[in-house]
């Protein structure tokens, strides 16, 4: 028996450091985040997984994720008198488990630069210290950066994103949709020059660390764009990008040239390399993704086919089917997912509601394989099963709606929804 | 070797350990969607007053044509752009006011059930009398609501004050 134990001992003995490291090695496991049941009703490309990282929280519009992974959501509409929503995972199993909330104002912006989170209200952009611990160092007074900015009604949303050169980039709008004596009037005759391109329907440059800054003090940086929700600066090219919603409503406005099928499908949802000084074409102009070029809009002459001023107009990156709203753009440039994935654009599309009678589209989170700022490859479906229905008829029926899209420290990709409020964690299973 | 042969184990251990634990959101999504299926059958149509029922059945044609792209073929709207008709106020209340809607259209944000709206309606006044008071009346009487029916004389004595 005794014999046995020194055997034993000795095997544990040698044995030893191999168990320690064992034991570091599994403590690593057990922080492992495992996807949940069912991916939380995604579908993704083999090898990703999904896991519901907060939900219920209100109209979760843009997300970021700082680089010690706690998460900043800005809602819409306050929530409880809070407008950003501080989320944290303190035990570590993927998922947040600790909330909190501060700002008394509404918006969809939300970015962190050089320590200082960013976020905006449809008027306005303001700034909040991080100190060492990544902590807002003062939740109730911010820093005014920008103010006076436009919002009426239509696309009033202020979209931000930062570049490396101390500049912040806001979307203005236009509060129309195509800029009509009448908006939205069948057979109304577009506005030209159109007033609206002075203060709203572009891009605006502002300074990212200089107070009150109001429309003076920034540079319209680009125009013709109607509205771009989704913005990102692409780190790779130093390049800003944006998604361009397109016009509504060509068959019912126009129906002398537009049939409702055509109507449905046009104009192109459009992802735009922004340089100084570019004009995109709205609202004179929109891209139309069959016959691949920028036409001339009915309301100023066009009938379908005529290109007119359109020639001169900025073309599209990559153009997708209409009205599907994109409304979240990231560039991913973590290390987690497959190399095919590095600087490709991940697209948040929110889904539409004027396709109608064909059924909607959108709902789900696309990519485009990216190299120096040009596609790679076709868009595809990243992340699809949002909307909870296979057909979506009726814009109440969506479950979910696909807003923003932040890339965690570890390069998890997260996607809010501005229907319910719930928050997705995608992850790479490399470690199988 | 051994090392990894251990580690494997270990970490097989762990993977199937946390497997095991009880899948929380799968129960909490069921429970969700029985709430919605439940808020949709209590949406059951009205029946609407016999004298009407003509002038229902012209308002759908109007309906299908000229609001569903926005309002919906259900009534429902769409989330912060397009307003519902679905027991709101505005469809169920003070029909002047209903009336002046088609015929001004509204280009203000408006409130409904603590959500705003904020994409503008354009006038409709192209519309007839008859057009207006019909597809009022239908959507008065379809979508789980149920009220008086528009008639030509109102929108007339709208018009004639617009």
């Amino acid at each position: 028996m005794t014999k046995i134990f020194k055997k034993l001992f000795a095997v544990a003995l040698v044995t030893a450091p191999f168990f320690s490291e064992a034991a570091d090695s599994l403590i690593k496991e057990a922080t492992f985040i495992r996807p949940d049941a069912a991916n939380a009703g995604l579908k993704l490309p083999a090898g990703f997984g999904a896991l519901m990282y907060a939900e219920n929280l209100g109209q979760a519009r843009h997300i970021v994720v700082n680089k010690n992974g706690d998460v900043y959501i800005k809602l819409a509409r306050l929530k409880n008198g809070k407008g950003i929503i501080k989320l944290r995972d303190k035990n570590a199993d993927g998922r947040s488990d600790d909330t909190s909330g501060f700002a008394d104002y509404g918006g969809t912006g939300i970015a962190i630069k050089n320590n200082y989170l960013y976020a905006s209200s449809n008027t306005d952009v303001y700034r909040y210290k991080l100190n060492a611990n990544n902590e807002v160092e003062n939740e109730a007074k911010p820093e005014h950066i920008i103010g006076g900015l436009i919002s009426r009604g239509q696309h009033n949303t202020k979209s931000i994103t930062l570049d490396n050169s101390g500049n912040i980039y806001v979307n203005i709008g236009a509060f129309s949709n195509s800029c009509q004596e009448q908006d939205r009037q069948n057979g109304s005759k577009g506005k030209d020059p159109c007033p609206i391109l002075d203060s709203a329907g572009g891009v605006w440059q502002f300074k990212a660390d200089k107070l009150d800054q109001t429309y003076k003090d920034g540079v319209r940086y680009a125009t013709g764009t109607r509205n771009v929700v989704g913005l990102d600066w692409n780190t790779e090219i130093n390049e800003l990008f944006v998604m361009q919603q397109g016009r509504d409503q060509l068959f019912q406005m126009w129906p002398q040239f537009y049939n409702q099928k055509q109507g449905a499908e046009l104009p192109a949802e459009e992802m735009f390399l922004v340089k100084k000084g570019m004009n995109f074409g709205w609202p004179y102009c929109f891209y139309d993704h069959f016959q691949n070029k920028k036409i001339l809009a009915p309301e100023y002459g066009g009938d379908g086919k005529k290109i007119g001023r359109c020639a001169e107009m900025q073309n599209p990156v990559v153009a997708f089917p209409g009205h599907m709203a994109p409304n979240g753009l990231l560039f991913y440039t973590g290390n987690m997912y497959p190399e095919k994935y590095k600087n490709g654009a991940f697209i948040a599309f929110h889904g539409s509601w004027n396709r109608s009678p064909e059924p909607q589209e959108g709902f789900y989170v696309a990519f485009v394989p990216m190299k120096e700022g040009k596609p790679a490859g076709k868009w595809e479906i990243f992340a699809n099963g949002f909307s909870g229905v296979e057909k979506v008829e009726n814009s109440r029926d969506v479950k979910y709606r696909p807003c923003g899209l932040a890339q965690g420290p570890d390069g998890s990709l997260y996607v809010t929804d501005d229907n319910k409020g719930n928050i997705w964690r995608i992850i790479y299973n490399s470690k199988k | 070797m051994k090392k990894v042969i251990i580690t494997l184990t270990l970490s097989i251990v762990v993977v199937i350990l946390l497997w095991a634990q009880p899948k929380k959101p799968l129960a909490t999504q069921q429970k969700k969607s029985t709430t919605t299926q439940t808020k949709k059958s209590t949406a059951v149509q009205a029946k609407a007053p016999a004298g009407a029922q003509a002038s229902i059945e012209r308002g759908r044609q109007t309906y299908s044509q000229v609001c569903a792209a926005c309002h919906q073929k259900d009534g429902g709207g769409v989330p912060r752009l397009n307003p519902p008709l679905i027991k709101t106020e505005y469809v169920l209340g003070d029909k002047t006011r209903l009336i002046g809607i088609i015929l001004k259209g509204l280009n203000q944000p408006i409130e409904i059930d603590d959500e705003e709206y904020t994409n503008p309606m354009p006038p409709q006044s192209h519309l007839t009398d008859q057009q207006i008071a019909d597809v009022l009346t239908f959507v008065r009487n379809n979508f789980g609501n149920k009220a008086s029916a528009v008639t030509t004389a109102e929108v007339k004595a709208v018009r004639a004050k617009t």
